[in-house]
This record gives structure tokens, C-alpha cells and sequence, in this order.
């Protein structure tokens, strides 16, 4: 479905991805794991073509995404939660929905239904700011906002971060539902013992490369892996 | 005696309140702008000088009926806002702000040098006196009365449009993350466009109201241009219902300062009251 070739992206004169090529399939959950500064953000930010590559290219459903104005992404069908949740904080949290629903406004009270069946507490709160919100209901919001518009690709950038543990676990919980909800879905964590429970495939991006690729099992077995990121 | 004393301080209190819709009125279309788009429009009372020529060439030139005449200003004068922001400030958008405000009133001081050759220096009138309205001993003018109910009509289509619609929705998340609206589905230059037509066609509508008080020349943009910059940073700058607030207190210090004092001892205390303000909340009445 998605099929990103030898990408490379930066800004300004630093590059940030050096020739990465990964793939999801269709109903598939995949992710990308990695350090800080790996380059996992600016990845999903060149798919959703909020920066432009400076080399390689993204194909989604078999086309490629070159020529498509970064706000006709979504008509595409990929929804991006960003990095850090990045809602709108004085609008309410059903305003920020009706935002995440621009572009399919037809559809809006039907899957609004669904979204407020999908995250109860989102209806509970849908009058309050966003900024109000605390930080796991943020985050519901956002992946709430990200559904609005019907995706076939859902990016997801971190969505644990930044919360406290138990937060962590529902957010978690949240993302395996929409995973078996048949969403096809690419998440980037460095949470990477949770992540590796939810997707059944991923790959490992260091500086700017991806150096390693596998199955959820693989990777969390693997030796390097078990030593560097999870610790044992 | 105390009697007649109370009614001509009702009268003031009532023309304050008139005055201050207009105010506010003239506050709203800046405000959008710079809420928005983060770009003062230096030359914003220029577009509403271009609006009061459009009214008086189309109606007292071209004899169309006022009010068709006031309709295409507002619009003439919507395409000035959008022509502005594709012209002079999308080159800018990323620029210092000093940058911006130099473009901008660089701007003002061509709109006035053009409609001086264009129009030349006289006053113009649009010939039009509307009477005034008695009620019991206080008289107010209906031109004020008719600019009130259209800046009362003009700040309550907006708000409902703001909040009600998509697109107006859209206006008001991009002022919030504005790098992250192309996520949403949404174009920000097309929202940038549109945005400053809407606020070129407030002007034009303060324009519409205007131009039945005032005479026109092309230095007319002097003098209510300063007094919606400071109403605009009275409330905080960018702060729409903020600009509403400090529209009709700064118009009851004028009006009522006025009755007690003299009409220009009136705006004497209300620049003390804006001065005050700027110490005790720099970032204005609601601002953040
Ligand atoms: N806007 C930017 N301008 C310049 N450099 C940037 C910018 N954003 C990211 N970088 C740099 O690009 C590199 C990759 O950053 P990126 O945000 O993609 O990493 P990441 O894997 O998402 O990290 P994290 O886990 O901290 O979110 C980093 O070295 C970062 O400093
Ligand atoms: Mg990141």
C-alpha cells in the first residue's frame, strides 16, 4: 500500500534520512523504532509531504506522491498524528474533530459517532479546549482528529510520549483496537518493548538509516536490540 | 435642574455606545487580519478611504443607488485586501515583523499619494444627510444609529461564521499551528487569501458606515486609523472580542469625557486611560 524508496530528506544543509526504503502492506501495523534523532519524524513528515525529499520517492496505492500539494495528502487517504500531538488548543475538542474532517465533510456525523464509541471520554469533553485536555485525552483527540477524514494509512507519530505510565498502557491499548479495526497503520515509538506488542512488523532507524528490519518477534529477540534499547 | 443633567448624560452614555460599535466595527477587520495571518495592516484605514471613494464615485458620479453602491465597495475593496496580501505581504510572510510593518505602511503612503492624483485634494461629500432620531429630550444622529446596527449585524455574521463553519473554523485553528493545516486538508495561502478579503470587506462595510458621518479626502485614513490601532492593542492585538471590549469603553471615555469636559478633553482621558493600560497589561485588556 505504502512504498517508501531510497529517501532522503533534510533541512537546510543538514540531512536528516539517507536512503530509506520500507513498505507497509495493507491492514498491516508496522513500525518504525529508533534513538532520538533518529530521523523516524522527519520520515513520516516527507510521507504526508510536509517537507519534500531531497532524493527517492513515496508511492502510495501505486502512485506516487511527488506531484501532490502536501494539503491533497489526506484526500488521499493518509492521516498523520504529529509528533507532540499539535492540536489546536483554543478551539474545542469536537472543533478540532470537525478540522480533522475537512476534507470529508459529508461523512462528519457518522464518524463522529464512531470516533465518540471508539474514545467515550472525547464525548464527555467534546465542549472543553483542547488545551484543557489532559495528556492522554490529548492524545485520544488527536488520533480521534486523524480518523475524522477516513483514512486508509493512519501515521502515527509517539504517541506515548510525554505521558505518565498508565496513560502509556490505554494509549497502547487504543492503538492495537484501531489496528484490528483493519486500519493499516505506521507508527514510529521509542517505547520500543510496547510497540513491539501491537505491530507485526518493524524496522530499526539509526542516524538517518535504516539498519535493520523484521518481524515484531525478530527484533525483539534480537541481540543488539535486547542490549541497546531494551535494556536487558 | 438634576434632571435634564441625567438625560444629557444618558444621551452621551447612548452616543458612546453608538460610537463604540463603529469602533469596534473598524477594530475587527485588523484584527482578523493580524489574529490570522500575524501581519499588521498598517494601511488598513488607506483600504477604507478607497471604500468611501468607491461609495461616492459609484453613487454621486455614476448615480447607482446607494445602497448598490456600497455593496460594490465592499466588495471593490474585499479584492483590495486580497490583492494586498497576494502583492505585498505573501513576498513578506516569513520576514521580521519590522519588514512587514515597513511594506505595509509603505502601502499607506502610496494609497494616500494615488488618491490625491486620482481624486485630487478636495472634500467630497456624498450629499446624503440623514436626519436625526428624537427620543424624549435626547437626539441622536441616524447615521450613527444605522452605522451601529450595521456593525452590530457585520460582528455577529462574522462571529457566527467564525464558529459555526468550516472554513471559518479553519481560520481560526490556523492562527493556532499554522505549519500543521496542510495535515487538516487545508491550503493556508488559500486561507491567507481568504482571510484578508474578508477583512477588506469589513473595512469596506466601515467604509459604507463612514462615509455617511465624514466627509472624504485622501489624509482621511489619519484620522480614525491611529484611534483603531489603539483599540486594537487596547483589547490585544490579534484578540477579536478584545477589540470589541476596549471599542466601547475607549468610546465611553470619548463620549462621556466629552459631556463633562469638552469633545477633545474626551479623547485626552481616554488616551490617559490607554496609556495606563499599556503599563498595568502591555499585551492589552484580553490579551494573553
Ligand atoms: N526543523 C528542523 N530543522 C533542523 N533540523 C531538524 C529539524 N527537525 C529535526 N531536525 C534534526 O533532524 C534530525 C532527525 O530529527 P527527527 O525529529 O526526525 O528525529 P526523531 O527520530 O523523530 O527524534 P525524536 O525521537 O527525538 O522525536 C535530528 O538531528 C534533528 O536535530
Ligand atoms: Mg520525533
Amino acid at each position: 500500500m505504502l512504498r517508501v524508496a531510497e529517501l532522503s530528506a533534510g533541512y537546510g544543509g543538514f540531512q536528516a534520512l539517507f536512503d530509506a526504503s520500507l513498505e507497509v502492506n495493507a491492514g498491516e501495523a508496522v513500525a518504525v523504532i529508533g534513538p532520538n534523532g533518529a530521523g523516524k519524524t522527519t520520515l513520516l513528515r516527507v510521507i504526508s509531504k510536509l517537507i519534500s525529499p531531497s532524493a527517492g520517492d513515496v508511492t502510495f496505492e501505486g502512485r506516487s506522491l511527488a506531484a501532490v500539494a502536501p494539503h491533497d495528502v489526506v484526500a488521499r487517504g493518509i492521516a498523520h498524528v504529529p509528533e507532540n500531538r499539535r492540536l489546536f488548543p483554543r478551539l474545542t475538542a469536537e472543533e478540532n474533530l470537525r478540522m480533522g474532517a475537512y476534507t470529508s465533510r459529508r461523512t462528519y456525523a457518522e464518524r463522529l459517532a464512531q470516533v465518540y464509541a471508539l474514545f467515550p471520554r472525547l464525548r464527555e469533553r467534546r465542549h472543553q479546549p483542547a488545551g484543557t485536555l489532559s495528556g492522554g485525552e490529548q492524545q485520544m483527540c488527536a488520533i480521534a482528529r486523524a480518523l475524522m477524514s477516513g483514512p486508509k494509512l493512519l501515521l502515527l507519530d509517539e504517541p506515548s510520549a510525554g505521558l505518565a505510565p498508565v496513560v502509556v498502557q490505554s494509549i497502547f491499548e487504543l492503538v492495537r483496537r484501531i489496528c484490528a479495526e483493519g486500519y493499516t497503520v505506521l507508527i514510529v515509538e521509542q517505547n520500543i518493548r510496547q510497540v513491539l506488542k501491537v505491530v507485526s512488523r518493524a524496522y530499526l532507524l539509526e542516524a538517518g538509516r535504516i539498519v535493520r528490519s523484521g518481524s515484531a518477534d525478530e527484533l525483539r529477540t534480537a541481540p543488539e536490540i535486547q542490549k541497546a534499547y531494551l535494556g536487558l | 435642574m438634576s434632571d435634564i443633567f441625567d438625560v444629557y448624560l444618558l444621551e452621551a452614555v447612548l452616543n458612546g455606545l453608538l460610537l463604540g460599535g463603529l469602533l469596534a466595527l473598524l477594530s475587527l477587520g485588523l484584527n482578523l487580519v493580524f489574529g490570522v495571518i500575524d501581519v499588521v495592516w498598517i494601511c488598513y484605514a488607506e483600504l477604507i478611504m478607497c471604500g468611501m471613494y468607491a461609495v461616492y464615485y459609484l453613487h454621486v458620479q455614476y448615480h447607482w443607488p446607494l445602497v448598490l453602491a456600497m455593496l460594490a465597495a465592499i466588495g471593490v475593496v474585499a479584492f483590495l485586501g486580497w490583492l494586498l496580501h497576494q502583492l505585498v505581504i505573501r513576498p513578506v510572510l516569513n520576514a521580521e515583523p519590522i519588514n512587514q510593518l515597513l511594506v505595509t505602511g509603505g502601502v499607506l503612503f502610496f494609497l494616500q499619494a494615488a488618491a490625491t492624483l486620482a481624486f485630487g485634494i478636495e472634500f467630497k461629500n456624498l450629499g446624503v444627510t440623514l436626519p436625526s432620531v428624537r427620543l424624549g429630550e435626547m437626539s441622536f444622529s441616524a447615521a450613527r444609529l444605522v452605522a451601529f446596527g450595521a456593525a452590530l449585524g457585520g460582528v455577529i455574521a462574522l462571529w457566527i461564521f467564525l464558529s459555526k463553519t468550516y472554513l471559518g473554523t479553519a481560520i481560526r485553528a490556523i492562527s493556532q499551528d499554522r505549519a500543521i493545516m496542510p495535515l487538516m486538508g487545508v491550503d493556508p495561502g488559500r486561507i491567507f487569501a481568504l482571510t484578508s478579503a474578508l477583512g477588506g470587506a469589513l473595512a469596506g462595510l466601515a467604509a459604507c458606515l463612514l462615509v455617511l458621518q465624514y466627509d472624504i479626502h485622501p489624509a482621511i485614513g489619519l484620522s480614525f486609523g491611529p484611534i483603531t490601532f489603539l483599540i486594537c492593542v487596547l483589547g490585544g492585538l490579534g484578540n477579536m472580542l478584545g477589540g470589541f471590549v476596549a471599542a466601547f469603553i475607549f468610546a465611553q471615555f470619548i463620549a462621556v469625557g466629552g459631556f463633562f469636559f469638552a469633545v477633545e478633553w474626551g479623547y485626552v482621558i481616554a488616551f490617559i486611560f490607554f496609556i495606563a493600560v499599556m503599563f498595568w497589561r502591555p499585551r492589552g485588556i484580553l490579551g494573553k
